[in-house]
């Protein structure tokens, strides 16, 4: 490694970002250090081991993502609106669409989903926290550590460039002699192991920690879908370790699991990586779908219809997204019957889905339905999933996925699947349960303004694909001459795209606006809504629950508001609670420099680190830490604080 | 809601845009060979089968959301709490079933169709044509005419061809859309793509599998011609190119991007092709005989295979 290739240099973008990046983390430093905020960073944020403030701390990072990635779209939409752009080169745009679907699937779709199952789990189901308080933050910091570690390639050795599935041999050594892969495999590596203690976590937190009273067929909708996908997660996760430490064996040591000598097999990698990539959709649409039952069931002032069947749709679709990895290479040439039973499968997904989409409508039938931000996301979701779900049907048919594949049809479909599904559904919980954490609403206007102009902008953008991909134009590929005919849908894509991202920044400065006016004291149930999380004072205080409520049916607050039966009962009590830590932070940061130095093959130091990584999970098995409890005093005099006189 | 309408009719819209097909710029749905037909026809068949799903969806969506909206009813309207319906379930349930299933074979029947020689020409030889890719070019060995091109291959009409596909790389895939779909060409592994081209004409053909900084111009062109006329040009070649050397072979191979080339011999006696997937199923449980001879293949591909920055 020479030192001249550590940074990335001949390109006046990077440059700039250089700078900017430089620029911002000194306006940070200098701002801490002027309003004198580090000791309430560490105390309040950086050491917490609180449910609530981790999925928050989820939440702002997977928005900075989600504009990190966002620009990387708008890089290449520029590029690829006309004939023979010369924005940017072959590499560059390579670098750019690979980063685009790693950080919107890894670090912007997951962090956002866990980020929300994070503040909203324990309060649905009635606990005090997650059951591995401590865990959580580990995984929180672990999380962050790889999107950090997979961010600075970009100024740093430089960003991976063969695709976030990074096939092989493209992505071996041979192929990619940059470090950019090295980022690749170890910052997934350190953020999926995160991911998979979060998994094990919820499923604790749900199997163990419900109220009393809320048998599982009480649960809300959407600690189902969570409990279903931390099942997919503890199942994928590791087929993805595996792979991605093969990985790292083949770049970093030498070993020669997938490149082209010495019996190497390219198509295994192919295989480990759908095993695990096809389960990761849905898990990050099932938490969508959970989030959109519970919306369209406040909104439409109705109870979810079908619930036993929505709860075994998803075991199905959980079942199933294990079955299907294959759809994603037909043209491998596994033949006929393979492929045929792929096909089945695959389309065996839409029966459950489907039932799904009935059983969402059927909510709406006479109802109250009031078009709420929240709302208006869940119903611009039926009928844009709707055309991605059908065209998910047609996608696995073997035979007529010889002529979608890696085309521009491919490209609207899945954009069609995850934005409508998880990034809406993601969108709408934040909007949802916002008050919940802050104590006040997201201004609605605004938030309409922004989902009217998100949903028009995808349109515009993603149904052009679908035909381009019909006129045979490839994804991935950073030119088109004239003569191929592309150049106006492309241009029509572009104009959407830029609409799409005027909307994302109106949903920022939301946040912005309804922090400064956005009137407070709404009480803790603006929505008028129906789930125990509904029942505490808004903003949360830190124990969630003064009193550990009882439930008696699902819907349990509604339950409790129309028939006037107390969910909570009997005196306060002293809370125990778990203490903060730093340890997990600072774990945080030597998982992120064990990692650099690994990209870096600087052996010596990374060897340290793994040391200092084994000393920390020593030091904490022999710690003795028993937390600390709140006085029932101190609860009483808070609940009477925060719930006025209503109490 | 006016967004609905906009929505509904965009769908619409595109529908019947589609289907119409005479736009000709959708390749994939103007097809000149039997597999492309057949999987014309399927998307064809699929889309309309969907687009009866959309409609179900979207009438019922639409109607829900005019007739329940909060500001049609009155203030003290209290929603009826409903479980569900075993009827209804059921019947959402069976529906999707009944167009699974419909689907599932077509697809199975379409699929074996693709995957094999076209129907009525099992009797004739096929024209078997080695095409392999190496960054950012295809190589197509005639092994019968003892000929080799490079960027373009033609073809005669009317004739079964089969592609035996493989790569000097990372992993490509080979599509000419108006002859039907895309197969992996991989390094070790021989795949198998029958193709026809029922008339005379041009085609579009490219690697459609993100295979590296070439890769946008990674095209090539498919000129399927009369049969007389492919004999002209098998002899035409065979008169005026050169012969592939070796080396010339090897140093092709390790440049980016090259024009269009003709030689009087192929790359196949000196850099043999991997096993293809039969043989592979052969291999297993047999002796070291076979293993021995992927190896040293595989150690002449990897020369070969030098990675040109």
């Amino acid at each position: 490694m020479k030192w001249s290739e550590f940074f990335v240099t001949g390109e006046p973008m990077i440059y700039g970002a250089m700078v900017s990046i430089v620029l911002v983390s000194l306006a940070i430093l200098v701002g801490l250090t002027y309003f004198k905020k580090w000791g309430y960073l560490w105390r309040e944020w950086l050491t917490t081991v609180d449910h609530k403030r981790i999925g928050v701390m989820y939440i702002i990072a997977a928005l900075i993502m989600l504009f990190r990635g966002g620009i990387d779209a708008l890089m290449m939409r520029t590029q690829l609106a006309a004939p023979e752009m010369k924005f940017l080169d072959a590499q560059h745009y390579n670098e750019v669409f690979t980063t685009h679907g790693v950080i919107m699937i890894l670090f912007m779709a997951m962090p956002f989903v866990i980020g929300i199952m994070n503040v909203v789990i324990p309060l649905q189901i009635g606990a005090r926290d997650v059951a591995f308080p401590r865990l959580n933050a580990v995984s929180f910091w672990m999380f962050f550590a790889g999107a950090m570690l997979f961010n600075i390639s970009f100024v740093i050795g430089g960003s991976p460039d063969a695709g976030w599935s990074a096939y092989f041999p493209l992505a071996s050594l041979e192929f990619s002699p940059t470090v950019g892969n090295n980022f690749y495999s170890l910052a997934l590596q350190i953020s999926g192991v995160g991911t998979l203690m979060t998994g094990i976590n919820f499923i604790v937190t749900i199997l163990k920690m419900r109220a009393p009273g809320m048998k599982l067929m009480r649960m809300p909708m959407f600690t189902w879908s969570v409990l279903i996908t931390n099942v997919i997660i503890v199942f994928a996760f590791p087929v993805l370790t595996v792979a991605l430490a093969l990985m790292m064996f083949d770049r970093i040591f030498g070993s020669q699991f997938f490149t082209m000598s010495n019996g190497g097999m390219d198509m295994l990698w192919a295989n480990l990586f759908w095993v695990w990539g096809h389960p990761e959709v849905y898990i990050v649409v099932l938490p969508a779908f959970g989030i959109f039952s519970d919306i369209i069931s406040t909104f439409s002032k109705k109870n979810l219809y079908g619930y036993k069947s929505m709860v075994v749709s998803m075991l199905a679709i959980m079942l199933l997204s294990f079955l299907v990895w294959a759809h994603h290479f037909y043209t491998m040439g596994a033949g006929a019957m393979v492929n045929g039973f792929f096909s089945i499968t695959t389309m065996a997904i839409a029966v459950p889905t489907g039932v799904k989409i009935f059983n969402w409508l059927f909510t709406l039938r006479k109802g109250k339905i009031s078009f709420t931000t929240p709302m208006l996301y869940a119903m611009g979701f039926i009928p844009i999933f709707t055309i991605g779900g059908v065209t998910g049907v047609m996608l696995a048919m073997a035979s007529a996925d010889y002529q979608y594949h890696n085309t521009m049809f491919l490209v609207a479909h899945f954009h069609y699947v995850l934005i409508p599904g998880t990034v809406f559904g993601v969108l709408a919980g934040m909007h949802y349960w916002f008050p919940k954490i802050f104590g006040f609403r997201l201004n609605e206007k605004l938030g309409k303004s922004a989902f009217w102009l998100i949903i028009v902008g995808f349109n515009v953008a993603f149904m052009p694909l679908f035909f381009l991909g019909l006129q045979g134009m490839t994804r991935r590929q950073y030119t088109y001459s004239e003569s191929t005919g592309f150049g106006p849908l492309n241009m029509i894509a572009t104009v959407g795209a830029f609409v799409l991202a005027i909307g994302f920044v109106v949903l920022v400065y939301n946040f912005y606006w309804s922090f400064r006016h956005s009137p407070r004291n709404e009480g803790g149930d603006p929505w008028d809504a129906r789930t125990l999380e509904w029942s505490t004072p808004s903003p949360v205080p830190v124990y969630n629950f003064a009193r550990v409520p009882e439930v008696h049916e699902q819907d349990a607050y509604w339950y409790s508001k129309k028939k006037n039966v107390p969910l909570y009962s009997g005196e306060y009590e002293s809370i125990h609670m778990p203490n903060n830590s730093g340890q997990p932070f600072i774990l945080g940061i030597v998982m992120f420099l064990l990692g650099f130095f690994l990209v870096f093959s600087w052996f010596i130091p990374a060897i340290i680190m793994g040391v200092v990584t084994v000393i920390m999970l020593a030091w904490r098995s022999f710690e003795r830490d028993h937390g600390y409890h709140i006085s029932a005093k101190e609860v009483m005099a808070t609940e009477n604080k925060l719930r006025g006189d209503s109490v | 809601m006016k967004k609905t309408r906009w929505l509904f009719y965009t769908v619409i819209v595109s529908i019947v845009m589609l289907l119409s097909g005479c736009d000709s710029s959708l390749v994939v749905l103007n097809p000149k060979g039997p597999a492309a037909k057949t999987q014309s026809d399927t998307i064809i068949f699929s889309i309309l089968m969907m687009a009866f799903v959309l409609i179900v969806v979207y009438i019922l969506y639409v109607f829900m959301l005019v007739k329940y909206r909060a500001s049609k009813t009155s203030d003290d309207y209290e929603p009826p709490h409903m479980e569900g319906s075993k009827l209804l379930e059921f019947i959402w349930t069976l529906i999707p079933i009944i167009i699974v299933v419909i689907l599932s074979v077509v697809t199975v029947k379409s699929t074996n169709a693709v995957e094999n020689v076209p129907a009525g020409y099992e009797n004739e030889k096929p024209l078997v044509i080695y095409a392999s890719s190496s960054n950012w070019k295809w190589h197509f060995s005639y092994p019968e005419e003892n000929i080799e091109t490079v960027n373009y291959v033609n073809i005669p009409e009317n004739r079964p061809v089969e592609f035996r596909l493989y790569s000097y790389g990372p992993i490509t895939s080979f599509w000419v859309p108006q002859l039907g779909g895309q197969k992996y060409a991989m390094s070790d592994m021989v795949t198998t793509l029958h193709l026809l081209a029922s008339n005379e004409g041009s085609f579009m053909g490219k690697n459609s599998n993100f295979s590296g900084k070439g890769f946008a111009q990674m095209e090539f062109e498919v000129l399927s011609m009369t049969p007389t006329a492919y004999t002209d040009w098998v002899k035409e070649v065979k008169d005026t190119a050169p012969k592939l050397t070796e080396s010339e072979f090897n140093s092709l191979v390790k440049t980016s991007f090259v024009g269009r080339k003709s030689f009087t011999s192929t790359h196949l006696e000196f850099s043999p092709p991997p096993m293809t997937s039969e043989e592979m199923g052969d291999m297993n449980g047999k002796t070291d005989e076979n293993t021995n001879k992927t190896d040293s293949t595989d150690m002449k591909d990897m020369e070969n295979m030098k990675h040109d920055n």
